[in-house]
């Protein structure tokens, strides 16, 4: 029997507010334990949570940007659990009443769009964090995380591979990041993921039973724990067994997910309205200003690249994926650049220099308007492509301008036809035999010429006047 | 004449001539604590030399021509709100170390208008009782007669105002906390419109229903105090953003034409002959006044209770989540996390708030949630259109505060059932969220006071002060003490 997936993804995506979403606490990663707490976070006998309004607007841009119905009344509730990295006994989250409905992001599979649900987004605050270290009969409690701002984003169960899920986590990426509402880093947990994976055999309508995949921290594991589930539910049905809805962990080390508890062992949250704060009221003037401020988005930037530049979809894809890049990309064109050459300037040599030392491009070296200059030489004929290509690598070492680099290390192309014809001259004289054989036909043998005149040029010749010239005097 | 026999209004003119210090009041005040305390038991912390630095301090503000409106006089603080560096117990076990590095708004409020602290008062565990039996401490005695309770859970500030050892006080109101207190006690209690005073530093019993509000020997201190604490305070959401008026401004105005409505409901059995009847008659002093009485029905009042404690112990199991022994307070040894918090809370907390503690859970539960709170979330819409019905046809209500006057100590221990309804007559207004005060209106043959309770419109504390000023000034019962 041929089965399919069901998939839907739930993502927590850590706001960047500089303050925590109840009290007044720095939100920055990576202090001393304990250190951006106070008797609010902490959760002290007495004190009361007052709502960070910047909190609010980011989960209405998010709601706006993934085309969700924005709640003019939403509410907080309360998630009742004991842990030690839960200061208060329970989560200040939403349920009934969430800010976001209804929405829908597009992902491109196999080269056709597709629309994926979002059923809610909702704000909540995170836990702290509990350590576990000395190995004594003891962990210790670090409250900073504690009261930072998160939005759960619920997708529908509109996902059928796994890559499908890996481009909506994408896309959902590249959305939070462009409105600056989330950092996106799924390796220090701002952006985290949890599956819900059920499979069902082609045709039928309703769905399996589900598991929820957790722990699941980057793009590739994504793939891999749902890709593990998928194939692990269909054994069990294969084997005449039952799926059994239940919550498992995803083992990076192992490549497997695992039982955590099943449906009866689940927490009975009791969730109900939080008395502490008052209800949401979101006015429409208050939504419409939000949305006047919302900056262009992926997909809209990649159409238009398309569009204006004229540039392969693949390309526009690329481009857009960052919105640093595609600025980067967009101020090399401004700058005169041609469209298409800037862009296999920057997914080629940009890309590979950037990613070989983790560098972002917005910490880079090498500017835009640098990139349309050397565009320029090359188009004036001044610089040939390959040795752009030691130029480039230099202007991204050094921040120096490619004409300066071509005056230093005398780069200038030799375009004086009697200096590459006396060279070629040369050559032809050394090698008599490879003449001979290239005349007999085989005509391969001239990238060995072009290359040994190089070679004797120091890479300056200007090659179009040495191919012509080679073959004049090969066939003569 | 002693000292701690007055009240705010009467120190403050005598500060204000400069016959007396803050010293003498606060040496008068502790004088009065020495002396009955011991058979009292009102407070769980008494603050000696703070309150003698508070009162040096108020010499000297009052020196440099500098007076505030509360500078030298002694107010108890029930052990719910949070005071910076003094022990605060909430009269629990378990937060029995507790010192707050946080100061409450409405102590804060105090503190800038010059107050001194005569001490933390005791109270039910948490506030959650109607006779400060459920105190981990000590049981708190009336002042009246010691062999019964004060009322509660603000019982030991209620108790501390009726025995002199302080000149008022502040009390909590979840479902009558402050009124019956007060009206067990002889004195006045306000419980102010939820959201009129912020709750911020108050450890919170049931979030939807708490407000803090003043316990005084008089109506004219109870709109002093009103004055200071009342207003928003961006630290509470729930805090109204509501222009407060001068309280005082009103006593005084005359109560003609005034409509007072007598609802059927809180005239039936149950009612104990003697308070009907001291009811009746002040009806009767409200209608000498001018006021013009009218029968009213709050049909849902009968169901007040059973929502009541749906809804307040819902809270209470989410708020008392926090006392787990990890962060403050006491922490138990276990072998694991698990046993670690078991043992902290079944050591920490008494009898009455674990019974909460487990309703709350109970109606919170998945499967019972929508049977019982979101039914009482029903009831009690129910019963605030009961009251805004109501109060289209008339100014104020008019009920006893209590079905009885005080009970004997350990009467209603073994029965929690019998016990939540010596609040029947009050919880409504916090369901509702409108202001109610407590006013003496006479003594039972056996001379326990008995509390008349006026309920007015939301944010119309102004309305409930004048007329309860007005019957004050006519009758004689706020001037009796107690023989101690």
């Amino acid at each position: 029997m041929k089965y399919e997936a069901v998939i839907g993804l739930e993502v927590h995506a850590q706001m960047l507010t500089d303050t925590k979403i109840f009290c007044g606490c720095s939100t920055k990663f990576g202090s001393e334990p304990n250190s951006q707490t106070c008797q609010i976070c902490i959760g002290m006998p007495g004190v009361l949570p007052v709502l960070n309004k910047k909190a609010l607007e980011f989960a209405i841009r998010t709601g706006l940007a993934t085309n969700c119905t924005i709640a003019s009344y939403s509410r907080f509730a309360r998630k009742n659990y004991f842990y030690p990295d839960l200061p208060k006994g329970y989560q200040i989250s939403q349920y009934e009443h969430p800010i976001c409905e209804h929405g829908y992001i597009e992902i491109v599979v196999d080269g056709t769009d597709k629309k994926i649900g979002i059923t809610r987004i909702h704000m909540e605050e995170d836990a702290g964090k509990n350590i576990h270290e000395g190995g004594g009969n003891y962990s210790f409690v670090d409250l900073n995380r504690t009261g930072v701002p998160l939005m759960e984003i619920v997708s529908e169960p509109d996902m059928r591979t796994p890559s499908e899920a890996v481009e909506y986590m994408k896309k959902l990426r590249a959305i939070v990041r462009y409105l600056g509402v989330c950092d996106g880093n799924m390796e220090q947990g701002s952006l985290r993921c949890d599956a819900n994976v059920s499979v069902r055999p082609v045709g039928q309508k309703e769905f399996g039973t589900r598991a929820e995949i957790k722990n699941i921290n980057s793009f590739r594991f994504v793939e891999k724990a749902i890709e593990y589930e998928i194939k692990r539910q269909i054994k069990v049905i294969e084997d005449g067994g039952k799926v059994i809805q239940e919550t498992r962990l995803w083992d990076s080390n192992k490549g497997i997910t695992e039982s955590m508890r099943s449906k009866e062992e689940a927490h009975d949250y009791r969730y109900f309205p939080d008395p502490d704060l008052v209800p949401i009221t979101v006015e429409q003037t208050t939504i419409d200003e939000i949305r006047a401020g919302l900056p262009e988005l992926p997909d809209a930037k990649r159409k238009r690249f398309v569009s204006d530049f004229g540039l392969p979809e693949l390309d526009a894809d690329l481009l857009t994926s960052e919105k640093t890049v595609a600025e980067w990309f967009e101020e090399a064109v401004k700058a005169g650049g041609q469209p298409k050459a800037v862009s296999n300037w920057m997914m080629g040599e940009l890309m590979r220099l950037l990613n070989e030392e983790n560098r972002s491009i917005e910490n880079c070296l090498l500017k835009p308007e640098q990139l349309a200059d050397m565009l320029v030489l090359i188009g004036k004929g001044t610089i040939s492509g390959k040795i752009a290509k030691t130029i480039f690598t230099e202007m991204y070492k050094t921040g120096k301008d490619a004409g300066v680099i071509v005056k230093e290390k005398g780069l200038v192309q030799i375009s004086d036809e009697s200096a590459i014809e006396k060279a070629v001259d040369e050559l032809i004289a050394k090698h008599p035999s490879e003449v001979e054989r290239f005349r007999a036909g085989e005509e391969k043998l001239l990238g060995f010429f072009v290359g040994q005149v190089m070679k004797a040029m120091k890479g300056k010749a200007n090659p179009q006047m040495l191919n012509d010239l080679l073959k004049k005097k090969l066939s003569s | 004449m002693e000292l701690f026999t007055l009240g705010i209004a009467e120190l403050n003119s005598m500060l204000e001539r400069r016959e007396i210090s803050a010293r003498d009041i606060c040496g008068s005040v502790y004088k009065r604590i020495e002396a009955v305390e011991g058979s009292i038991r009102a407070y769980v912390t008494a603050t000696p030399e703070k309150a003698l630095e508070m009162a040096e301090q108020a010499d000297k503000d009052i020196a440099a021509g500098s007076k505030k409106s509360l500078s030298g006089i002694p107010i108890a603080i029930k052990d719910n709100m949070c005071t910076k560096g003094i022990l605060t117990t909430c009269a629990s076990k378990i937060l029995s170390n507790f010192i707050p590095p946080y100061e409450s708004t409405v102590t804060s409020r105090l503190l800038e208008n010059g107050y001194v602290l005569s001490g933390k008062t005791n109270m039910d565990e948490f506030a959650m009782g109607s006779s400060t039996e459920n105190s981990g401490f000590h049981t708190t005695r009336n002042p009246w007669d010691i062999g019964r309770i004060p009322g509660g859970s603000s019982g030991g500030s209620a108790a501390a105002v009726a025995a002199d050892e302080c000149i008022a006080a502040l009390g909590s109101d979840t479902g009558g906390s402050i009124r019956q207190p007060a009206s067990f006690c002889g004195v006045v209690g306000l419980k102010p419109t939820y959201g009129r005073v912020s709750r911020y530093g108050l450890v919170a019993f049931a979030s939807s229903l708490d407000q803090i509000g003043p316990i005084t020997k008089n109506v004219t201190d109870s709109a002093i105090l009103l004055n200071i604490i009342s207003g928003r305070d961006t630290q509470d959401s729930t805090s109204a953003p509501v222009e407060v008026p001068d309280f005082t401004s009103v006593l005084g105005r005359e109560i003609k034409g005034l409509r007072i409505g007598i609802p059927g409901e809180y005239f039936t059995e149950g009612i104990d002959a003697e308070v009907e009847q001291a009811v009746r008659n002040a009806i009767r002093q409200f209608e000498s006044l001018g006021a013009i009485p009218v029968e009213i029905s709050l049909p849902h009042s009968g169901y007040a209770v059973a929502a009541y404690y749906i809804l307040a112990t819902s809270e209470a199991s989410s708020n008392l989540a926090r006392y787990d022994g990890v962060k403050y307070g006491i922490r138990a040894e276990g072998k694991d996390l698990l046993e670690m918090y078991m043992k902290s809370r079944a050591q920490g907390f008494g009898a009455e708030v674990k019974r909460r503690i487990m309703l709350g859970t109970y109606t919170l539960s998945s499967g019972y949630y929508e049977a019982y709170y979101r039914k009482a979330q029903q009831v009690r819409t129910l019963i605030k259109n009961d009251f805004e019905n109501a109060f289209r046809n008339v100014d104020l209500i008019v009920t006893p505060t209590s079905p009885t006057a005080a009970f004997r100590t350990g009467e209603k221990t073994d029965d929690p059932l019998q016990m939540y309804l010596a609040d029947i007559f009050t919880i409504s207004v916090n369901l509702a969220g409108v202001p109610g005060i407590s006013v003496p209106c006479g003594f039972t043959s056996g001379s326990l006071p008995i509390g008349l309770q006026l309920i007015g419109k939301h944010f119309d504390e102004a309305s409930l002060l004048q007329a309860a000023y007005a019957y004050e000034q006519s009758t004689e019962w706020h001037k009796r003490k107690p023989a101690l």
